[in-house]
C-alpha cells in the first residue's frame, strides 16, 4: 500500500510541478469549446441544444491529448522496467498512475465544465448534471486511455495510433455522459444515464488495469 | 491439434493442398447462393425485391462478428502459448474481417435508404458495428506500427482481447435498446422465424462466405509466412560480410532454409 501511495504521489507531483500538463489540458478544453460558437453560430438555442455534447467531446479530446504522458516518459528513461520488477503488482502500479492522471487532468476538466456550461447557455439543472457526469465519467477516460497508451508505447507515429485506438473505446462514456445532460435538459431525469455511466466506469476500473499491465509487460520484453 | 499445427512447414504443406479445393467450394457455393437468392427466391410481401440485399448483408454481418471472435481466440492462443501460427492467423484474418464489416455497413446503408428513408441511422446496432469496424482498423494500424513485427503482433493481440467487450453489445443491441434495426430472426430461441424459401439461400450464402474466409485466410497466412522467410533470408544475407560479392549471399541463403 505504501508503494501504491508513493507512486501516486510521485506521478501527481511530477504532473503538477512540471506545470504545463494540467494547464495545457484545461487550455485546450476551453479553446475547443470556444471554437464551436464560431463554427455553428452564436444563437443561444442552438448552443443550448448541442452544448453538452460539445463539452463532452472537447473533454474526450483533452483527455486524449494528455494520454501519451501516462507511460511514455517512464518508458523512455527505464522507470517502467523498475516498476515491473518491484514488489508492487504491475496492475496496481497502473491503477496508481491512472489515479494520478485523473487527479491531474480528469478532475480539473470536471471542475472547469460549469464555467464552460455558462458559455453555451445550459440551464442550471443541466449544469449540475454535466458536472456530475464528467466527475463520474472522466475516471473511465483515464483507465481506458491507459490501455491504449500502454499498447502504443514505442510505436511509430504514436499519437495517431493512440487516437485511432482510444476514440472508438471512448464512445460508451460519451453516449451516456452526453445523454445524461440531454435527459436532464428535457426534464426526464438523468438518473438512469448516470447509473449506466457509473457502471461503465466501474467496469473500466475492474478490467483496464489488467489489460494495461499485460500491454506493458509485452512492451517491456 | 494445437501443437501439431504449430509447425509452419507442416501448415504450408497442408494448406497448399486445401486452398484450391476450399476456393472452388467457395466459388460454387457463392454462385449457387447468388443465383438462388437474386433470381429464384421469392420477393418479400412488404419489401419487394429490396429484400435480396439481405442475402449479402446478413452473412457479411455474421462473418464480421465471427471473424473478430476468431481473431480474439487466435490472439489469446498466441499470447498464452506463444503459438507461432496463431499470431500469423490473427494478423491475416483481421483485414478480411474488416472487409466483411465494411460490406455489412455498405449493404446495410443501401438497404436503409429505401426502407428507412435514410442512409444512416444512429441506432445501437449500427453504432456498435461501426465501432467494430474501427476496432478492426485500430488492430491493423497497431499491428503495423512497430519496427519489430512480432512486437506489433503482441500489442494488437491485447487490443483484440480488449475489443471482445463489444461483441455481446452488438449481438444483443437489438434486444437491449429499442432500435430501428430489426431483432434477430434466424439465430433465436425457438428456431428461425424466416420462411424456408428464403432461409435456404441465406444459409448457402453464409456457407459460401465462410468458405471464402477460410480460403482467403490460408492464402494470406501463406503469404505472411513466405514474407517472414524472405525477410529472414535477407537479414541473414546482410549479416554476413561479403568480401566476394554474391558469394556470401548464396551461402547464407542455403544455411538458413530448413
Amino acid at each position: 500500500m505504501a508503494a501504491f501511495i508513493g507512486l501516486f504521489r510521485r506521478d501527481l507531483s511530477l504532473a503538477l510541478r512540471q506545470g504545463g500538463d494540467t494547464g495545457l489540458v484545461i487550455g485546450f478544453f476551453v479553446l475547443a469549446v470556444v471554437l464551436f460558437p464560431f463554427g455553428v453560430g452564436p444563437e443561444p438555442d442552438v448552443l443550448q441544444r448541442i452544448g453538452a455534447g460539445i463539452i463532452w467531446v472537447a473533454a474526450l479530446l483533452a483527455a486524449l491529448l494528455s494520454l501519451d504522458r501516462l507511460f511514455e516518459a517512464d518508458y523512455q528513461d527505464g522507470e517502467l522496467d523498475l516498476l515491473a520488477l518491484s514488489s508492487l503488482p504491475l496492475e496496481l502500479a497502473v491503477l496508481a498512475k491512472c489515479a494520478a492522471h485523473w487527479v491531474a487532468t480528469g478532475l480539473p476538466l470536471a471542475l472547469t465544465s460549469p464555467f464552460l456550461a455558462l458559455l453555451v447557455d445550459l440551464d442550471p439543472g443541466s449544469v449540475a448534471t454535466l458536472f456530475a457526469s464528467l466527475l463520474i465519467g472522466t475516471p473511465a477516460l483515464s483507465l481506458i486511455g491507459s490501455v491504449a497508451a500502454a499498447l502504443s508505447l514505442g510505436a511509430r507515429r504514436q499519437g495517431v495510433v493512440l487516437s485511432l485506438l482510444v476514440l472508438p473505446l471512448y464512445i460508451p462514456p460519451l453516449i451516456f455522459g452526453a445523454g445524461a445532460v440531454e435527459a436532464s435538459a428535457a426534464g426526464n431525469g438523468a438518473r438512469a444515464y448516470l447509473l449506466i455511466l457509473c457502471a461503465v466506469t466501474l467496469a473500466a476500473l475492474a478490467l483496464c488495469p489488467w489489460a494495461s499491465a499485460a500491454a506493458l509487460r509485452q512492451a517491456l520484453e | 491439434m494445437i501443437n501439431w499445427l504449430a509447425n509452419p512447414a507442416r501448415f504450408m504443406r497442408l494448406s497448399a493442398r486445401v486452398v484450391p479445393w476450399c476456393g472452388r467450394a467457395a466459388a460454387l457455393a457463392l454462385a449457387v447462393g447468388l443465383f438462388w437468392s437474386l433470381v429464384m427466391a421469392p420477393p418479400d410481401y412488404q419489401q419487394g425485391d429490396t429484400v435480396r440485399i439481405m442475402y449479402v448483408h446478413v452473412p457479411a454481418a455474421w462473418m464480421a462478428l465471427s471473424v473478430y471472435l476468431f481473431v480474439a481466440v487466435a490472439s489469446a492462443v498466441a499470447l498464452v502459448w506463444r503459438h507461432p501460427l496463431a499470431e500469423v492467423a490473427a494478423g491475416a484474418a483481421a483485414p478480411v474481417g474488416a472487409a466483411f464489416t465494411f460490406v455489412c455497413l455498405a449493404t446495410g446503408s443501401l438497404w436503409g435508404r429505401p426502407m428507412w428513408g435514410a442512409w444512416w441511422v444512429w441506432d445501437a446496432r449500427l453504432t456498435s458495428v461501426l465501432i467494430l469496424f474501427f476496432l478492426y482498423l485500430g488492430y491493423i494500424a497497431l499491428a503495423n506500427a512497430f519496427d519489430d513485427p512480432s512486437r506489433g503482433g503482441r500489442a494488437a493481440a491485447v487490443l483484440a482481447l480488449v475489443g471482445v467487450v463489444n461483441l455481446p453489445i452488438i449481438k444483443f443491441s437489438v434486444d437491449w435498446w429499442n432500435t430501428l434495426h430489426q431483432p434477430a430472426s434466424v439465430m433465436r430461441v425457438g428456431g428461425p422465424k424466416i420462411d424456408i424459401s428464403m432461409l435456404a439461400p441465406l444459409l448457402i450464402m453464409a456457407l459460401g462466405f465462410s468458405l471464402l474466409f477460410v480460403a482467403l485466410l490460408m492464402v494470406r497466412m501463406r503469404t505472411a509466412l513466405n514474407e517472414r522467410r524472405a525477410m529472414a533470408l535477407r537479414l541473414n544475407a546482410g549479416a554476413i560480410p561479403d568480401s566476394r560479392p554474391g558469394r556470401g549471399r548464396a551461402l547464407s541463403a542455403h544455411t538458413m532454409v530448413p
